[in-house]
């Protein structure tokens, strides 16, 4: 029988809602209804041994430190493998069960499968571990169990997972090659009959999803227009006193330059780990232009700079991340009554 | 337009005294090859080897390959512009000695020539392992400029090709195989009712050894037009490649055009194959630009509803397969295309250089930096210690105990674009 270890939130666990998610991570003494759930699709031939719980607020606020504790708990049941969730569209339920079905895979070698909504910001994790779409909420339950259970025993048993569309969890993105039963060319005119007709088909490689954005129309009159200065370069108050990461930033920070005329060496630095930042230090502006924006203010040519500015690294930064950052942002701009941002990269 | 390819099948090929074709077998007088390849002043030595399916056999560094063949009704003779005058074909008979090709070897030329194992796990992956092959292991004089060689090694080997496929002029064919192109009027009248279909054949043509020729022309000298499918299997499109072997279309390959193939079995059944594009693919974005223009004006003017679209090679060139998929997507002509991708040992990273919405319907051939690990064979027929420069291997390639651990990319036609093979990537 294969020893399985299951991953859930407090809310699951018997614990309490909202009002207690900030509980520590701890196995519990008995396994839940939901661990029961997945041990009847089983069918004898694997076991959920223990079932470890964490608050959803604990695990955002102490990622790190909670990440460690589970994956001992984890590793001292030594399982076959690891099923974290479902999560369903429960946000940092999923972060936390993308989290640690990642960093038990990575970290212990064990295989992990998760479950979520395909809207649930733990998608993130498709890349590093299984993840089964299921349903929108916790009335998917039975559905997601049933998805989930059958690719949890293959992967429990060690046995390679075939293609998602087959087995159907989520696009990983990592690329595999297989042999297929006829030759491209063929392939290629069965789909063309398919498109043709409308009828569904199956694309081999799915385009990476660039979003792109249509510019706006020009700014009217850009002499009476407050303007901003927005930038993933990284250039941010000397200290990095928001602690911005130098790659993958998980935040921005928000800047006042309210009296600034130009930046300086010794007042602003870059954050950034992706380029020689020799030159960037030694002048801010040429990476955040304040100096040329305040000549343009006095000459006229603008009507004024905004007093803050956004920063960001956009240094192997996620594009969900960095789409996240700006839509808020974006929103504080707008209130502020900017026209117009410039946006500057390195 | 109709020709009929008379296929010869071949389960041999020996050297002996008098060059012919006995039953499924090709003999050839090792002289005569020999002379037909001396004739160039440019070639110092040749050495003539055969390796056949199954046997524990490596060829490296590989140039092209080609399949004999030979004109025996109709206008003009194959390789147009090359061995034969420039003449349409396209329209008659053509005898084919199925089952085997004529393959080149030598020192290196351009870093992204190919491994052939007759064997084990590399024969998995390229088509020419299911051939009997006649390899031509070709010398160059001192001095002579890589692209000069690359030329003179082309040109062996369409002069071979062409001198084996005159020895099955009178041969009756084992089967016989018909392809018949409609004008636009006949098709219009005879399958009114059938989606009309195309395939842009897109040709590498980056430079420097990076060619292909059409008719004699190279094509990157060309606007994108028009060439009636039968041609293509007359040898109109002649392999000048040193692309990374995997995904560059060898001459035997284009002779062969599988999606032409495909598209001529649907004819009249499910669609009404109308015809074929040929665009290049140069490093200009200016050349880039006006190529695709034209691929996709072709496309409305011709009135399709759907086109194939292929790629040769991988990087820059998939900038014109976005190009030219946008561009004609955007005339309201649907498209599918083939292509292979570079998504890393890991298949972690992002598989083309270029990516666009309009794309929603791929057929890849694989991952080329999948690693793989072939054996050490008995026989190297060319130089093995190129394995290590050429694309897809790196220094050390070449283990101590004589197998390689390379990229995928090495061998010949793995991850080809047009659809050869099987291989696929999910």
């Amino acid at each position: 029988m294969y020893k399985i270890v299951h991953y859930i939130n407090q809310f699951y666990a018997g614990i309490g809602g909202e009002d207690h998610a900030d509980v520590p991570p701890a196995k519990m003494a008995e396994i839940p209804a939901v661990s029961k759930a997945f041990n009847a699709a089983f069918k004898g031939e694997a076991e959920i041994v223990a079932t470890i719980y964490c608050g959803d607020s604990y695990f955002a606020e102490n990622t790190d430190k909670a990440l460690n504790e589970i994956c001992e708990m984890i590793k001292a049941e030594n399982p076959d493998m690891v099923i974290a969730g479902p999560a369903f569209n429960a946000g940092r339920y999923g972060f936390a069960a993308g989290n640690v079905a990642a960093a038990v895979k990575a970290q212990l070698g064990i295989p992990t499968l998760t479950g979520m909504y395909e809207e649930n910001p733990g998608t993130d994790y498709k890349s590093k571990t299984i993840i089964v779409p299921t349903k929108n909420s916790a009335a998917g339950m039975r559905d997601a169990v049933a998805k989930m259970a059958p690719l949890a025993l293959k992967l429990a048993k060690g046995e390679e997972l075939g293609p998602y569309y087959v087995e159907g969890y989520m696009y990983t993105g990592i690329r595999k090659n297989l042999f297929e039963e006829e030759r491209g060319a063929k392939r290629a005119v069965d789909m063309m009959l398919k498109k043709l007709a409308g009828e569904p088909f199956i694309t081999e490689f799915p385009m990476p999803n660039f979003d792109r954005v249509a510019p706006n129309p020009p700014v009217a009159d850009i002499t009476k227009a407050k303007i901003a200065l927005c930038t993933s370069g990284g250039i941010v108050p000397k200290g990095n006193p928001d602690h911005i990461e130098s790659s993958s930033a998980s935040h921005y920070g928000k800047y006042d330059i309210e009296g600034v005329q130009y930046l300086t060496s010794e007042t602003y630095q870059t954050a950034h780990g992706g380029y020689d930042p020799v030159y960037a230090n030694e002048d801010p502006n040429r990476v955040l232009p304040v100096d040329v924006m305040r000549d343009l203010e006095r000459e006229g040519k603008i009507g004024s700079l905004h007093r803050y500015f956004y920063a960001t690294v956009g240094n192997g930064t996620a594009v969900a991340n960095a789409k996240k950052f700006a839509a808020e942002y974006a929103q504080e701009l707008k209130a502020d009554g900017v026209d117009a941002v410039i946006l500057t990269s390195t | 337009m109709k020709l009929e390819l008379g296929l010869i099948h071949v389960t041999d090929v020996q050297f002996g005294p008098e060059s012919k074709i006995e039953g499924s077998v090709v003999y050839l007088n090792e002289e005569e090859i020999k002379k037909i390849v001396l004739e160039d002043e440019t070639i110092k030595s040749v050495k003539l080897d055969i390796a056949r399916p199954g046997e524990s056999v490596r060829i490296t560094p590989v140039k092209d390959v080609v399949e004999p063949r030979v004109k025996v009704e109709g206008r003009g003779g194959v390789f147009p512009g090359w061995t034969h005058k420039v003449d349409t074909v396209g329209e008659g008979k053509t005898n084919v000695l199925k089952g085997m090709a004529v393959v080149t070897t030598g020192k290196i030329v351009g870093f992204q020539e190919g491994v052939i194992d007759m064997v084990g796990e590399g024969a998995k992956y390229t088509p020419f392992s299911k051939t009997v092959n006649l390899v031509l292991d070709i010398e160059p004089v001192e001095g002579l400029k890589q692209h000069e060689y690359e030329k003179a090694v082309r040109l062996a080997n369409l002069k071979v090709s062409t001198a084996i496929g005159e020895l099955a002029r009178n041969i009756t064919p084992d089967e016989v195989k018909v392809y018949e192109h409609d004008t636009i009027m006949e098709g219009i009248k005879k399958y009114p009712d059938l989606p009309r279909v195309g395939y842009v054949l897109m040709l590498q043509s980056q430079g420097l050894l990076h060619d292909t020729y059409v008719y004699g022309v190279d094509a990157k000298q060309t606007l994108t037009t028009m060439i009636m499918p039968t041609e293509i299997f007359d040898g109109a499109i002649v392999s000048g490649n040193c692309v990374s072997a995997c995904d560059k279309n060898p001459t035997y390959i284009h002779e062969n055009n599988p999606v032409v193939e495909e598209l001529f079995a649907q004819h009249g059944k499910t669609l009404n194959f109308v015809g074929v594009i040929i665009t290049n693919e140069n490093v200009y974005l200016a050349d880039k630009m006006r190529s695709s223009d034209w691929s996709a004006k072709l496309c409305k003017y011709l009135g399709l509803d759907g086109v194939i679209i292929s790629q040769e090679g991988f990087g820059n060139p998939d900038t014109d397969l976005i190009m030219n998929c946008k561009k004609i997507e955007a005339e309201g002509v649907k498209t599918v295309l083939i292509t292979d991708e570079y998504a890393g040992q890991d298949g972690a990273s992002q598989s083309l250089a270029d990516a666009d919405v309009a794309a929603d319907a791929v057929v890849t051939g694989g991952n080329a930096n999948v690693v793989v690990h072939l054996p050490k064979l008995d026989k190297v027929i060319g130089h093995i210690e190129y394995v290590d420069t050429i694309a897809g291997g790196w220094s050390g390639s070449l283990q101590p105990d004589g197998s390689i651990i390379a990229e995928l990319q090495v061998i010949t036609s793995s991850t080809n674009e047009q659809g050869f093979g099987k291989l696929s990537a999910r």
